[in-house]
């Protein structure tokens, strides 16, 4: 049976890992491909590396980072930040990343998705999705690291990207992004019941029965989580023992 | 030992080469048909599109090498695809090897608006292979973990030597002579994968 899946977060800036809370007040957690091989031999199901500056100082993310993970890890990993072309995801990928997310970058420009699945096939595109619920109820997407307000829906961007051909989302909900408070269970199953893509729950797992919540009230596919596994809060190998006692299916 | 992997215009090369790499084999890359034939193993990898890889290997007669080699040749993923004799996507004639169709998956009907996820195709993440036959799996568990990323299948066959569950049981690996492929990615398998290499190594 298909697994769920686990997938640490590495947020980089100037090649280490660092992660903030509301995307804010950077700590420093270490070396990305240190800390990555060491969550890929704990039971991690894929990694994501975030380059979070690249956006805003317009940086493109390092490429020999990107072979260096790939040489030392063995399970996937996606590779986000900055990326605006089908150079950039070229490069990428040759480099050894298993799939490319892109979120600013694809919202201002869609037929970017389309070039991409085009060229190197939709299992390696992966939107990401910066999301806040507002005062009128709705959720909104929020472009260059959750600083940049717009007036389109969560739902019906993630709807069109996958119809110009995102293989996954990745959904991150600023309400609940560093609060700990569990994830956002109503946008998440939105997406998972509308879209015929996996999705990929990031933003406020704080315990372990968070994990077991989103995977029982969503159907979500993976579910994603930062500064508790860098700051060893929740090990990953109790999180999935955790998860397989409450019958969800995990890798162990 | 000499191990060759084939060069062609479907991705993930670099993934089966760290790979290797990480238990301890260096392997060459390409499509020169003297050093593929006098390689003592070959691997067939690929991410990509059946039609246009098919092209290509029609182009550098890399079809009629591949499907005569007499060392032991591993298929991965699409390359295992290619060496079926037909597959769904765009309709695509492959090289035969193994008497198998490639399918694409179809999700079950489910009712209008509900709130249940819909299966996903194509099939992205961690699932278990059993009913396992070769030397190939040799010393892996019954029901081991792999990572897969595909939305066409092989269907179970005399050649299976492996079997995976999505939609329906499919062939997760099939073998035949010298010829060996797996639907999943042992490049990307953590342990599980990494140990399927060596133990095709060790053929």
């Amino acid at each position: 049976m298909l697994t769920k899946r686990i997938i640490p977060c590495l947020d980089i800036k100037d090649g280490r890992t660092v992660k903030g809370t509301h995307f804010v007040d950077l700590r420093d957690a270490g070396d990305p491909v240190e800390l990555g091989t060491l969550y890929a031999q704990q039971g991690a199901d894929e990694l994501v590396f975030l380059d979070i500056t690249a956006t805003v100082e317009k940086r493109k993310t390092l490429s020999e980072l990107v072979n260096r993970i790939a040489h030392h890890i063995n399970i996937p990993f996606t590779v986000g930040g900055g990326i605006s072309s089908v150079e950039d995801v070229s490069v990428l990928l040759q480099n050894g990343a298993d799939k490319i997310s892109v979120n600013t970058s694809a919202f201002k420009k869609p037929s970017l998705i389309n070039d991409l699945a085009k060229e190197f096939g939709s299992q390696c595109v992966v939107l990401a999705i910066d999301t806040k619920k507002e005062e009128d109820n709705e959720w909104y997407v929020y472009l260059n690291g959750g600083r940049t307000k717009t007036d389109s829906s969560c739902f019906d961007w993630a709807k069109q990207a996958v119809d110009l051909g995102a293989g996954e989302i990745l959904l991150t909900s600023m309400n609940h992004d560093g609060t700990k408070q569990g994830f956002a269970l109503d946008i998440t199953r939105t997406l998972t019941a509308g879209l015929p893509v996996p999705v990929i729950a990031s933003g406020g797992g704080g315990t372990m029965q968070h994990f077991v919540d989103v995977f029982e009230k969503t159907g979500v596919d993976a579910a994603l989580a930062a500064s508790i596994f860098h700051f060893k809060e929740i090990s990953i190998p109790d999180l999935k023992n955790y998860l397989s006692r409450n019958n969800i299916t995990v890798r162990i | 030992m000499a191990l060759t992997i084939i060069k062609y215009n479907a991705g993930n090369i670099q993934s089966v080469l760290y790979a290797l790499e990480r238990i301890g084999v260096s392997a060459m890359v390409t499509n020169d048909h003297e050093e593929i034939g006098k390689a003592d193993k070959v691997i067939f990898p690929g991410v990509g599109e059946a039609s246009s890889a098919m092209k290509y290997l029609k182009e550098k007669k890399l079809d009629e090498l591949i499907k005569n080699l007499k060392q032991p040749v591993l298929g991965i993923c699409l390359g295992m695809q290619l060496m079926c004799t037909y597959s769904e996507e765009n309709n695509t004639e492959c090289l035969g090897i193994f008497d198998e169709y490639v399918k694409k998956f179809k999700a079950p009907d489910r009712a209008a608006n509900s709130p249940l996820p819909s299966l996903k195709i194509p099939q992205i993440g961690w699932n278990n292979i059993y009913d396992l036959k070769s030397g190939l799996f040799k010393n892996i568990e019954e029901k081991s973990y792999c990572y897969f990323v595909h939305g066409y299948y092989a269907a179970l066959g005399n050649h299976t030597i492996a079997t995976t569950d999505y939609v329906q049981p499919y062939s997760s690996a099939l073998h035949k002579n010298n010829f060996y492929g797996v639907q999943f990615h042992p490049e990307k398998s953590a342990v599980t994968g990494e140990k399927i290499l060596k133990n095709f190594l060790e053929l």
